[in-house]
């Protein structure tokens, strides 16, 4: 038995390190710790909630407007603004928007290489490489020509010496197991959807003012005009130019990301039982524009909320109860007044206590707190959310739109649904909700369209924008949204006009969770059991499971203090 | 110096598909990006040509990858372009290859063969130093050994450069900005939350071409990005001297592009490119966009710009803009001190020479105002420390607060 440690693990968001133990071939027992904190919920109490967005939405600068939208969502709750329609589908929008944008860099940035190995792709025929990218879709960029000045590009790069962020990659390891020719197509696309996500994200800039942090949210609404006719404001030329990018979106989505994602699931079935970990799927939720669509859970979004337990696609899933949420720290360095407590968000307490090793350290107390993340769950059982739990919600729920995608992409891999449970599952399923979300962006653009033509120029509610015009006493409010990375939620408590505690509970906290007081590990810590390791010192298969959570651990570490108490005082170092 | 396989980066462009002209035109845009004569177009373009790509490690500390997506939003030249022909990446966790030992190995690799470039993101929390860790070690402790015998330190985003956001308070971590923790070495702080692309890009083609970094004011950011104020290029300037002001989220003059200065826009006392540069390929910036400017390229603006939607204190509106300048001048003056000190690169003095004389019309244009405008006393104040005692004395949000910290924090 021999403890195998992964940190820095690369190509995610954040500071991630598992520990986990190999026997036989085969991960055993395994324990993911979240390495950095940075306090963004205790640096919130006392500010204005006006204020709070631009803050939360540094919590992460890859799901970059995320935050931003559970935060404004929260406090409207809370102070009771309604934001009208204009500015609803302006937040969906740059929501899809962000969606596909980050699907498409999670896959060809952060995970491909798991699978991709660029320096077989030196092999490849590239006219061989062109007919089989014609075969499996219509991207005019499939030529031999074009093929054939990438290898160059590659070969010079590689014998350079210089190999920049290829260095020490675990090339030629046998678990890559790709033709050269579908290296080579891999690579290629690995360097169009560099200049696709960078063009695609302009929608960002011209609905927001930039990307990433987007500048442009207000409590009540958006803070971007809206006039078809205004140099000033966003007229029906920048309508124009969005739903031009939103449709080169889609179609980069349905001729490059989804055959790729097809012809490299395809080469790799055994990945479709490793990996599974909890069975257990949790979705709020979400892109609903029926009125007020702000904080409480939608029951009529794009994305049906749900719970799925124990791996039980027959049943049809049972609703989610916000009330269900609460939070240990038995593992985790905090510390809680009663220890063993499960604390709901509103009234969640949090006093960072670091009690790991004093760096530089070879190995964490797994028996002890081993993460700067809490352990939330729901009903006491841990969740795993994100896009398979979207997939799977809807598909079992019967969802009009999600069904009939999920089952054409099993159908086309020849796949039952379970399959779904699985590492290459998540990838596939990340795939599926990209196509939804880039054609759904399309209506919405349209939606909106129609809706500034009819004379609708609201883009705030701006009634309730003085902290004179909201209620007297505590107010509390909560903002659901379903991120790329699953389901994310803002909690707020609001006195005298002032932040009296904030809690933010995102979806890599739900996933990257540690063992909770009763011992339940979190997402990642199932799912890498039984993961096969043929290397120990290149442990290619624990990245390619990790990865296919598109784990973020800036979002996922965080900390609130309730009471405001003095956190310096009872530090322990 | 010939680059590796003794091909010119024109030539390694040339098989990425970016011809000979985009070439010269890429230069001829950063010539102008970084304020420098067009004359020295060719200049830049002949040392990119020769130049090896130099090794750069990215480290992240306390960050949430903000300026990491921002780089990767690259144009002209494109991320593609930048990490497969203009410089070596070698580190990067959230785009290399490798994990665990063999990234760390590629770090450390990099790092012994000294000349390197450090690209630093986000903060370092000496109060709890197991509040970032990587490999196990410390923030401080790969932050020190990884600029040993490097060439300089590049400060993406106001976090490494300031603290930024785990800095703001009460600061739980105990977050320090890079040039606490290390020296020795060449800095340039590019703030913003996050960094502007195009002023990474531009920089980096400084140092590759002349050899140094640009010049740069007193917090170390470039002048060629930070050197003039985003309310003097605002495209809703007209507006504000004409003291039209947008009232609401929506209204009318928000429709028709008046200006935000009352809805709590910071421009006035923010020093930034942003109305030239644009973000995202040049697409738009907040301000265009409809929000103000939350001033977030300065020092503590955490604290000192918010609440963000309160109004600046002391900017007049009745048609001039007579504190406003005077809060800026305070600001401009100290810049041009710390300039002097840097010492200046003789293709950049000219630079010096347009700032200093702006100013001083601007002084002179303010003191004459000054004369007239004696009922306010913030009017006569003509530093920045000056106009942060003005305004904390009138319990409005202390404008001027960030620069002084900066300087005490110089001081020590
Ligand atoms: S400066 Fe802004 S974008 Fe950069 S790391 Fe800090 S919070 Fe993130
Ligand atoms: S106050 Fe802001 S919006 Fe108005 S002119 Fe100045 S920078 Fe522009």
């Amino acid at each position: 038995m021999s403890r195998l440690v992964i940190d820095p693990v690369s190509r995610i968001e954040g500071h991630l390190r598992v520990e986990v133990q190999v026997d036989g071939g085969q991960v055993t027992e395994a324990y993911a710790s979240s390495t950095m904190w940075r306090g963004i919920e205790t640096i919130l109490t006392g500010r204005d909630p006006r204020d709070a967005w631009l803050f939360a939405q540094r919590i992460c600068g890859v799901c970059t407007s995320v935050h931003a939208l559970a935060s404004v969502r929260a406090v409207e709750d809370a102070v009771g603004a309604v934001p009208p329609l204009n500015a609803r589908l302006l937040r969906d929008l740059i929501a899809t928007s962000l969606c596909v944008h980050d699907h498409v860099v999670h896959f060809y940035h952060l995970q491909a290489l798991d699978w991709v190995d660029p320096t077989a792709a030196l092999a490849a025929d590239p006219a061989r490489a062109a007919a089989l990218a014609q075969s499996i879709s219509d991207y005019p960029r499939s030529t031999a020509g074009l093929f054939a000045s990438v290898q160059t590009r590659l070969k010079v790069f590689l014998e350079s010496g210089k190999i920049g962020p290829f260095t020490n990659g675990y090339w030629g390891h046998p678990a890559y197991r790709l033709s050269p020719e579908l290296n080579l197509i891999a690579f290629s696309h690995y360097l169009d959807a560099l200049d696709f996500q960078r063009e695609y994200i302009r929608v960002h800039a011209l609905l927001g003012g930039k990307n990433p942090h987007p500048q442009t949210y207000v409590v009540g609404g958006m803070a971007s005009p809206i006039d078809l006719n205004s140099q000033d404001a966003i007229n029906a030329n920048t309508l124009q130019e969005v739903a031009q990018i939103l449709q080169r979106g889609l179609d980069f989505v349905e001729q490059v990301f989804l055959p790729d994602l097809q012809a490299i699931g395809a080469a790799y079935p055994e990945w479709t039982t490793y990996g599974r970990g909890l069975g257990s799927y949790m979705v709020f939720g979400d892109y609903s524009l029926s009125p007020p669509g702000i904080a409480r859970p939608p029951r009529d979004g794009l994305f049906p909320g749900g719970i799925i337990r124990n791996g039980n696609l027959a049943a049809k899933p049972e609703p989610f109860d916000p009330s269900g949420i609460a939070e240990s720290v038995a593992h985790s360095w905090f510390r809680y007044d009663d220890p063993g407590a499960a604390l709901p968000p509103w009234k969640g307490e949090t006093t960072p206590q670091y009690t790991g090793p004093e760096p530089p350290f070879e190995q964490l107390d797994v028996a002890g707190k081993y993460t700067w993340l809490k352990a939330p769950r729901y009903q006491g059982a841990a969740m795993e959310v994100g896009p398979v739990a979207r997939m799977l919600v809807g598909y079992t729920s019967g969802d009009a739109r999600i069904r009939p995608l999920v089952q054409g992409a099993l159908d086309a891999l020849r796949l039952p649904p379970e399959a779904l449970m699985s590492t290459l599952g998540r990838v596939l399923a990340r795939g599926l909700e990209t196509r939804l979300m880039a054609q759904y962006s399309l209506e919405l653009v349209n939606r909106l369209r129609d809706n500034v033509a009819g004379g609708d120029l609201a883009v705030a509610d701006t009634g309730r924008w003085r902290p004179t015009s909201w209620p007297e006493g505590t107010l509390l409010g909560v903002g659901f949204h379903e991120a790329p990375r699953g389901s994310l939620s803002h909690w707020v408590v609001i006195e005298g006009g002032r932040i009296r505690n904030y809690q933010a509970v995102v979806p890599t906290t739900w996933n990257a969770s540690p063992r909770d007081a009763a011992g339940n590990p979190g997402a990642y810590e199932a799912a890498l059991v039984g993961t096969p390791v043929a290397d120990p010192q290149r442990p290619l298969e624990i990245l390619r499971t990790l990865h296919s959570f598109d784990p973020c651990m800036a979002c996922a570490a965080h900390l609130y203090d309730a009471e405001g108490r003095d956190i310096i005082e009872v530090r322990v170092q | 110096m010939t680059s590796e396989t003794g091909r010119p980066l024109s030539a390694r462009l040339a098989d990425a598909g970016v011809d000979r002209r985009s070439f010269l035109k890429f230069c001829a845009g950063i010539t102008a990006t970084l304020a420098l004569p067009a004359q020295l177009a060719p200049k830049v373009a002949y040392a990119l040509d020769k130049v090896d790509r130099p090794t750069v490690i990215w480290l992240e500390f306390q960050d949430c990858a903000g300026d990491s997506e921002a780089f990767l939003r690259s144009r002209n030249p494109s991320a593609a372009d930048l990490i497969l022909g203009m410089i070596s990446l070698d580190y990067h966790e959230t785009v290399m290859a490798a994990s665990g030992t063999a990234a760390e190995k590629a770090r450390d690799d990099a790092v012994a063969k000294g000349g390197h470039l450090v690209v630093v993101e986000g903060s370092i929390p000496t109060g709890i130093p197991g509040a970032c860790t990587v490999g196990g070690k410390s923030a401080e402790e790969i932050l020190r050994a990884a600029v040993r015998g490097a060439a300089g330190i590049i400060n993406v985003g106001t976090c490494s450069a300031f603290g930024g956001i785990p800095a703001a308070g009460p600061n739980p971590t105990g977050a320090v900005r890079v040039e606490d923790v290390v020296g020795g070495v060449p800095v340039v702080n590019l703030t913003g939350c996050p960094v502007n692309a195009d002023n990474l890009t531009a920089t980096i083609v400084h140092q590759l071409t002349f050899g140094e970094f640009p010049a740069r004011d007193r917090f170390g950011r470039p002048l060629f990005a930070y050197g003039e104020r985003i309310h003097d290029t605002c495209q809703r300037r007209g507006h504000f001297d004409a003291g039209e002001f947008a009232e609401q989220w929506g209204d009318a003059g928000h429709r028709k592009g008046w200006c935000l200065y009352r809805l709590g826009c910071k421009g006035p006392s923010t020093f930034h490119n942003c109305p030239s540069v644009r973000f995202n390929g040049g697409t738009s910036w907040p301000v265009a966009a409809g929000h103000g400017c939350v001033g977030c390229s300065e020092p503590g603006f955490w604290d000192t710009m918010s609440p963000f939607y309160d109004r600046l204190p002391h900017v007049a509106t009745s048609g001039f803009d007579l504190t406003a300048d005077k809060i800026g001048v305070g600001v401009l003056a100290a810049t041009a001190t710390g300039f002097a000190a840097h010492g200046v690169g003789k293709v950049v003095q000219h630079r010096v020479a347009a700032h200093h004389e702006k100013q001083a019309a601007r002084d002179r244009a303010a003191d004459a105002a000054d004369t007239a405008a004696t009922a306010d006393t913030a009017a006569t104040a003509d530093t920045a420390a000056t106009a942060d005692t003005a305004a904390t004395a009138d319990h409005e949000a202390p404008i001027g607060k960030a620069h002084t910290d900066a300087e005490t924090g110089e001081a020590e």
